[in-house]
């Protein structure tokens, strides 16, 4: 058996990286819940959000915090423009071509992010990278706290935008009965474009949060992007709360399935969960629709 | 009609698959250069991949995005079989294209059972196979992350080529072999309902249709076909690791020449693979001459765009598009 | 007289909180034209799903010909020989009409060669002889429902259940498609028939059940069921059989139209 202290940092560092997870899926998720179709290229988004990061760093020299307010509105834009000009338009409506149409994309943008940077695995240095926080017997590494504070201001802050606001109205009917909403005047392929809109920014602040930890190589979404649906999975389809749950617990269940089965074959914790999530509970833990 | 007619329609399905194998049998007599010769066995192993995922997802509508796990089982099969059992590899072939038909079978009672559908289907399969590719990754049976290599043995009693052109006959004869059996199904019984559950499963079950085994028969023909195409993966190359036989790239190409050359059709996954593979080595070709040395992902990213452009603007792949041709020629005469 | 061919028992289906259907009861005769009316949302398309197997009762048995096939799926239900078709068409629509009604054709037809045929022969039966290589998604409202039936009748039932295969229909094709239901049954098949249309459910029928709000209201020759005073006060509200013979109108002249004309809108 492992000592309490090993455990308790391991518990520790799940919940803080979980947090980051969280983030990543939220953007899945609203898509998700409006569109009610899985963005394959959700996962390459956000890799394209690391360059990103990276190249603000090393070229403007940018803080990646600093970044965020540029960032996040660039991405909106782009997913925006992304489902508005191409996924829309391409799919012409149909589920199955959704899939195919956003698969595509995945494929282009991780493949031309190779292309510009190659394979090498790519870090930035920032001054405050190896700070800690103790609290009590943990010590926990300063970005990570911040990442995790980050993670949860961006979560309120979307569930008040959909709350509160009259986009989140509009997106909010859209996702309860289309047809209905267009009925009443509410411009349907905007809101689409707004929801996808929204995921990309979040995916922007979800790399700027992760940056300063983490690694970026062109295939790095990969790894991310089926954490994230099983995230999307496991907290229910659409649910923003689910999402925040689903991503601390995915936190801890990798960064214990690491402690207990090593490397290689800690990640295949996250898979396993996917799978018996959906292969035996499809409506996630908190029993949202399937 | 006259009699003529009707012998004449019963037989042009046929005779089209043995005209097209006769074209491909001369095609080395055409390119006879050894990176051609390369290049066309390559061809023949994905479009054999891409015949058994057409079998699933242009017949029967359950789109794949993990036959991944089929090739890799195929090819794993074949190679651990001779070199940790010591078989023939005339003897592990039927055995890891059986252990691929099963390897859907199970992949297929799970996940059709528990009634996915669309997008969760095609995130079941991707996560089957990277469960795959990590397990083999990790352990010591499959040889880890260092792989597996099959010992250099040539000759035909051992499945090894040294003439190129060679492997590409048999590997001819594979694709040949999926086709002829992709035709079989189109005009049974079992290829009918097949197209009745991808066209609505509810009306399909209303007129009988048992649709989950009617897709549970597909997806095992499905993964046993694509695992032969990694039985031939093995031998051509010899060597293996995880992330070559249960990669994502073999998911995406075995997907992407069927949806390019024509979802549900006989010559379709086959089209789909030479236009696919060939304006891969056009673009890396072109970039490498134009750039001085070689652009990785370049190929990709056509590829990527032309799924999209597809999507968008062929949905029938090039099939379709030749049969609207031949309309149009035909209804202009 | 035979045993029914189709009896249902007690049969309930509740969703969640609603009950749909509630407690049930049918028989549907061997040889004859059921017809099952009743009120929107009353639960006559919910008791064919029930009947066909696409969804179990919540509580009852259904029986066919005398045995319980409450437990049977769908497919399995085909197979015995109790065909449907859907209020809502719906069609293979990247198929052709030849290939829409093999599919149910291969059911009793293993071989290509006697479904093509066998599909050919029940295309003719219903009218889509010449419409045989038109793609399913080119055919007008009348012809899907035709397509519909087709299919159904490929799988060679001897139960048939037609949920609104006249609606959307207009006059004229109501009138044609008339001779052809009578004709189905003069063949021996039994149908239990779900319609709004209720000039079609007089001519038709040799029975009728009435069905509102979950509950069997009525059962009976056509001409008692419209001059029965529960069945026109459920279409038309409380109290409107009484008034209807406090104004010297004869229930059974008015509620036909009346029936009619309320399921239209």
């Amino acid at each position: 058996m492992l000592k309490a202290e090993i455990l308790l940092a391991a518990l520790a560092n799940g919940l803080l990286t979980g947090a980051v997870y969280a983030l990543i899926a939220l953007g899945l998720t609203l898509v998700y819940g409006v569109l009610h179709i899985i963005n394959f290229a959700h996962g390459a988004t956000l890799t394209a959000a690391m360059f990103a990061v990276y190249v603000a760093h090393q070229t403007f020299g940018i803080d990646p915090y600093l970044a965020i307010p540029l960032l996040a509105p660039l991405f909106f834009g782009l997913g925006y423009s992304l489902q508005r000009w191409v996924i829309g338009p391409a799919s012409h409506g149909d589920d199955g071509n959704i899939l195919l149409v956003t698969l595509g994309l995945s494929i282009v943008i991780e493949n031309a992010l190779l292309a510009v940077f190659r394979s090498d695995t790519r870090s930035i240095e920032v001054p405050y990278g190896f700070e800690v926080v103790e609290l009590g017997p943990l010590i926990l590494s300063l970005p990570k706290v911040i990442a995790f504070a980050g993670a949860f201001a961006v979560a309120g802050l979307l569930w008040l935008v959909i709350a509160r606001s009259d986009i989140g109205k509009a997106i909010r009917a859209v996702a309860k009965e289309k047809t209905g909403a267009a009925l009443c005047g509410i411009p349907v392929g905007h809101v689409y474009a707004v929801t996808f809109g929204i995921g990309a920014a979040c995916l922007a602040v979800a790399a700027c949060l992760l940056m300063p930890t983490f690694l970026v190589n062109p295939r790095i979404g990969n790894a991310f992007v089926l954490v994230a649906f099983t995230i999307v999975v496991l907290g229910g389809m659409g649910s923003i709360g689910g999402a925040l749950a689903g991503g601390l617990i995915i936190g801890v269940v990798e960064s214990l399935s690491g402690l207990y089965l090593g490397e290689s074959l800690g990640q295949i914790g996250i898979f396993l969960i996917f799978l018996v999530v959906l292969l035996f509970r499809p409506t996630g833990l908190f029993g949202a629709r399937a | 009609m006259t009699r003529l007619a009707i012998r004449r329609l019963a037989c042009g399905p046929w005779l089209s698959l043995a005209a097209a194998a006769l074209l491909l049998a001369v095609l080395p007599a055409l390119f006879a250069s050894s990176a051609a010769l390369n290049f066309l066995g390559f061809v023949m192993v994905i479009a054999l991949a891409a015949l058994g995922w057409n079998l699933l997802a242009g017949y029967g509508g359950q789109f794949s995005f993990g036959h991944a796990a089929f090739f890799g089982m195929g090819a794993y099969a074949m190679a651990l079989l001779q070199v940790r059992l010591g078989l023939n590899p005339w003897l592990a072939l039927p055995v890891a294209v059986a252990l691929g038909g099963l390897t859907g079978l199970a992949t297929g009672f799970l996940s059709f059972r528990a009634g996915l559908r669309g997008s969760y289907f095609a995130l079941v399969t991707l996560a089957f196979a990277e469960v795959f590719r990590i397990l083999a990754n990790a352990m010591a049976f499959t040889g880890g992350a260092a792989g597996v290599l099959v010992p250099l043995r040539i000759g035909a009693a051992q499945f090894q080529f040294a003439d190129k052109a060679t492997f590409y006959w048999v590997a001819l004869g594979f694709v040949i072999a999926a086709m002829a059996l992709t035709r079989l199904v189109e005009r049974s019984r079992f290829g009918a309902q097949l197209v009745a559950v991808r066209e609505n499963e509810e009306a399909a079950r209303a007129l009988g249709v048992d649709t989950v085994r009617v897709k549970l028969k597909a997806i095992t023909l499905s993964g046993a076909v694509t695992a032969a195409a990694g039985c031939l993966y093995a031998q051509k190359s010899l060597y293996l690791d995880a992330n070559i036989a249960f990669g994502p790239w073999i998911s995406v190409e075995a997907l992407l020449a069927p949806i390019i050359g024509g979802l549900g059709t006989v010559f379709g996954p086959l089209a789909g693979t030479f236009l696919l593979l060939g304006l891969g080595e056009g673009t890396k070709t072109l970039l490498a001459t134009l750039t001085g040395s070689a652009v990785p992902g370049a190929d990709l990213v056509l590829f990527g765009a032309l799924l999209i452009l597809a999507v968008a603007f062929a949905p029938r792949g090039i099939m379709g598009v030749v049969a609207g041709a031949a309309a149009r020629i035909g209804g202009a005469r | 007289m035979s045993a029914p061919i189709l009896e249902c028992r007690g049969v309930t289906m509740r969703f969640g909180g609603l009950v749909a259907i509630d407690g049930a009861d049918l028989a549907v005769e061997t040889g004859e034209i059921t017809g099952l009316i009743g009120p929107n949302g009353a639960g006559k398309t919910t008791l064919f799903t029930v009947i066909s197997g696409f969804q179990r009762p919540s509580a009852g048995r259904v029986l066919f010909e005398g045995t319980d096939v409450t437990a049977l799926p769908a497919h399995r239900r085909a197979a015995a020989g109790i065909a449907r078709t859907f209020q809502i068409v719906q069609p293979f629509a990247g198929l052709d009409v030849r290939e829409n009604i093999t599919v149910g054709a291969y059911l009793r037809h293993a071989a290509r060669t006697e479904a093509l045929a066998h599909a050919e022969a029940v295309a003719e039966r219903v009218g889509l002889g010449p419409m045989l290589d038109r793609p399913a998604a080119a055919l007008t409202i009348a012809g899907r429902k035709r397509l519909e039936l087709a299919r159904a009748l490929a799988t060679e039932p001897r139960l048939l259940l037609l949920d609104e295969v006249l609606a959307g229909l207009n006059p004229s094709e109501i009138r044609d498609m008339i001779p052809v239901i009578r004709r189905i049954r003069d063949e021996g098949v039994t149908i239990l028939i779900v319609e709004h249309v209720m000039q079609a459910v007089m001519q038709l029928c040799d029975r009728v059940h009435v069905l509102a709000q979950g509950r069997m209201i009525a059962a009976g020759r056509p001409a008692e069921i419209a001059a029965d005073p529960g069945v026109i006060e459920a279409y038309l509200g409380h109290g409107a059989a009484a008034r209807m013979r406090a104004h010297g109108v004869a229930p059974s002249e008015a509620a036909v139209p009346a029936a009619a004309g309320g399921a239209d809108a």
